[in-house]
């Protein structure tokens, strides 16, 4: 008998290859060595060295918060070590006009982007002063409600594109945030206006405690910009060349008005979850955590700058000098911003204070000046 | 009695029921190996195994829908919102969808679910964290919506909202959790519907809620110091609400004080104050109704402020004294 060939459409089949076609970009090997030459983004040599000095930074950064809230210091904190690549070199790719829509665990691209790191502490002490956002600085505070964010950045994007902007909204959640009804209809959104934008997500394999696999049962996060009928990326996104040039092209894609991407940055949290008393042993082995750290972005970065020449012991001694130093004036600074009052809330709720409100308020103003 | 808290009180509740219907069974964000956000179904995944504690994907949307869905085909489900404030995302689900199958199926259809949730403030969790948004649920025909204060409550009215055919929002305080009290071991039920009287007294009635019963009873016993004696009423269910015991405490005492954490304006209190505007014991009142309820701003995430958003004891206190030095 003859070899029966199906002329029916083969949906598993085609599912197969599609996600086949989802290979990880990687420019940057494990041991800091070039293997995409083509895909390099080849920075300059300044460049390189400021986006190292950026993730250094942030890693002190990322320690010293953590102490900060352990002494009772800082309050609110989600720790970024092991997404300094993800986070940072997607940063790099952008220009101060484009307009940053975060979740919780982005400040430091908030950081890079302009946001005073006082401020950053502030926002974390829960004071009102540190989501103020300076004047021309394109940014919204740290989301806490997952995806939200997403369906704003379609907005964002919307809005640029009436203007006749040239810049991108770009906004980041997680693998778990991928789940939700917002980032589908974020993507879609922004996808059916060719708006913008920038959807990151960064994987960073769990969700709390919920593992990635269970999230979704589509090999990759990237691949749902298929859907969408949108370009989507899946990148290393622990490696820092490799995601600035997925990032770059993306910008450039929406600037010339050919739509949103996503990217999904692959990457790991070496922390807890947040600094509100998650223990990570009870839902992952040290096994994955020191697989997942022979893949730093600082060790390979570190190592491909070495090896250029371009960067040193010394170099590094001085990034973390001045991080400490910083972080410290930072913290005084911050120490000295006026306690919050009841007036304060009462005050900032409304554009202005509705005549009911006012008498509370002027109740509060006189047991204030006491 | 063996004592337990309010935690253990509600994850005894749920595992009795599994233990004895496999039609329930419950899924939430991070309810496995993690046990939940707050801890209440730790250690029951390794007894009911992954179909039954289902940790699901981060989507409060699904999640209700799912139970909702679950539910229509007759199974039990339990289902966890990790923070009350993400039923914002589940509302189409609970508004347009579960609370209206019934009716819209000619009466023919159940949604027999449960929607558990921690609540409240307290615990330094911010605007988004810290809601009570209780009231918006009672608003909506074909509900029902309990709040239990204690552990024993927990128990019971958890037991009657699995068994009940139609859907229910239970709602948990996250400050009652590490409360304690004296709990049955075996499987019982508190109606829903049944207020209780958690102290008796015969100047002033307090009626409050959750966590405000406990800042009740604590204001009540510097009140008898005083020499007033104050009734101390927790409706524990808001949907059915017990109006009964409320109308009879109030032509005993003359004197109401209505106390809930969710921001006054608004406030399920307001249904409290105008059922008894309503009733025959409007006549015995001797001085007007006080509401009292969280400030109109979103929960503060400094601690002072915090606090200082809601009802404390000496709050109470003067709005007891206040309606009682009235005459
Ligand atoms: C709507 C909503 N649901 C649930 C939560 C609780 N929550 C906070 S973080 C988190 C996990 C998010 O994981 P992921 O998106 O992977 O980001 P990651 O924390 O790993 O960076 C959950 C469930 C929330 N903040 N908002
Ligand atoms: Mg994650």
């Amino acid at each position: 008998m003859a070899e029966k060939k199906s002329l029916i459409f083969d949906p598993v089949e085609t599912l197969h290859s599609i996600e086949e076609k989802f290979e990880m970009v990687q420019v940057l090997n494990e041991e800091g060595e070039i293997v995409n030459e083509e895909a390099d983004p080849k920075l300059s040599d300044e460049d390189l060295q400021e986006l190292m000095s950026r993730m250094v930074y942030t890693r002190i950064l990322d320690q010293r918060s953590i102490s900060l809230n352990r002494q009772g210091r800082l309050g609110f904190y989600a720790p970024t070590a092991g997404q300094e690549a993800s986070q940072l070199a997607s940063h790099f790719a952008l220009k101060k006009e484009d307009f940053i829509l975060p979740g919780y665990r982005d400040v430091p691209q908030l950081i890079w982007h302009g946001w005073p790191l006082h401020q950053a502490f502030l926002f974390s002490r829960g004071h009102f002063m540190g989501n103020q956002m300076p004047e021309g600085l394109n940014i919204l505070p740290p989301q806490i409600i997952i995806g939200a964010q997403y369906i704003q950045a379609a907005g964002v994007a919307l809005g640029m594109q009436k203007r006749k902007k040239e810049a991108v909204a770009i906004t980041y959640t997680g693998d778990g945030g991928s789940s939700q009804g917002d980032f589908y209809e974020g993507i879609n959104f922004a996808g059916s206006f060719r708006s913008p934008a920038i959807f990151i997500v960064q994987n960073n394999q769990y969700a709390i405690s919920t593992p990635r696999e269970l999230q979704t049962s589509a090999k990759t996060i990237a691949q749902k910009a298929v859907a969408a009928g949108i370009p989507g990326v899946l990148v290393d996104g622990m490696d820092p060349l490799a995601v600035y040039a997925v990032t770059r092209d993306a910008r450039e894609r929406a600037i010339k008005g050919e739509g949103p991407t996503l990217i999904e940055t692959l990457c790991y949290r070496y922390g807890p979850h947040t600094m509100a008393g998650d223990d990570p042993t009870r839902y992952r082995t040290s096994d994955i955590d020191s697989e997942w750290e022979k893949k730093d972005p600082l060790v390979r970065f570190r190592k491909y700058l070495e090896a250029k020449g371009l960067w040193s012991e010394e170099k590094e001694n001085e990034v973390i000098e001045r991080a400490k130093d910083e972080i410290k004036a930072a913290i005084k600074k911050a120490d000295s911003a006026p306690k919050q009052t009841v007036t304060n809330m009462l005050e900032i709720m409304y554009e202005e204070v509705p005549f009911n409100v006012k008498e509370q308020l002027e109740i509060y103003k006189a047991k204030e000046s006491k | 009695m063996r004592e337990l808290t309010y935690l253990e009180a509600v994850r005894e509740a749920m595992s009795q029921e599994m233990r004895q219907n496999e039609d329930v069974f419950i899924l939430g964000e991070d309810i496995g190996v993690y046990g939940g956000a707050f801890g209440v179904t730790r250690g029951m995944i390794e007894e009911f195994g992954p179909e039954r504690i289902r940790n699901t994907p981060i989507s409060e949307a699904a999640i209700s829908g799912t139970a909702v869905g679950a539910a229509l085909t007759g199974m039990r489900p339990i289902l966890e919102l990790q923070f009350s404030d993400f039923i914002t995302i589940a509302m189409d689900n609970m508004v347009n969808q579960a609370a209206k199958i019934r009716y819209m199926y000619g009466g023919k259809g159940k949604v027999p679910m449960v929607l558990r949730t921690p609540a409240g403030s307290g615990t330094g969790a911010a605007a988004q964290h810290s809601q009570s948004l209780e009231a918006w649920m009672t608003h909506i025909p074909g509900l029902k919506v309990v709040q239990p204060s204690t552990a024993y409550d927990a128990k019971g009215l958890l037991k009657a909202a699995i068994d009940d055919d139609n859907p229910v929002i239970f709602y948990e305080h996250k400050l009652c959790y590490k409360t304690k009290s004296d709990v049955p071991e075996e499987s019982y039920s508190i109606p829903l519907g049944k207020a209780d009287v958690k102290r008796e007294g015969k100047d002033a009635t307090i009626v409050a809620t959750a966590i405000m019963v406990h800042r009740s009873l604590e204001a009540a016993a510097e009140l008898e110091k005083e020499g007033i004696s104050v009734e101390v009423i927790d409706p524990r269910t808001l949907v059915p609400l017990d109006t009964e015991t409320i109308i009879e405490s109030v032509k005993k005492t003359s004197r109401l004080v209505v106390v809930h954490e969710a921001v006054k304006r608004g406030g399920f209190g307001g249904e409290i104050a105008s059922v008894i505007a309503e009733s025959e014991a409007f006549d015995y009142l001797d001085a007007p109704i006080k509401r009292l309820g969280g400030k109109a701003v979103p929960i503060p995430y400094n601690p002072e402020l915090e606090k200082a958003a809601i009802p404390g004891v000496d709050d109470i206190i003067n709005a007891v004294k206040e309606t009682v030095n009235r005459l």
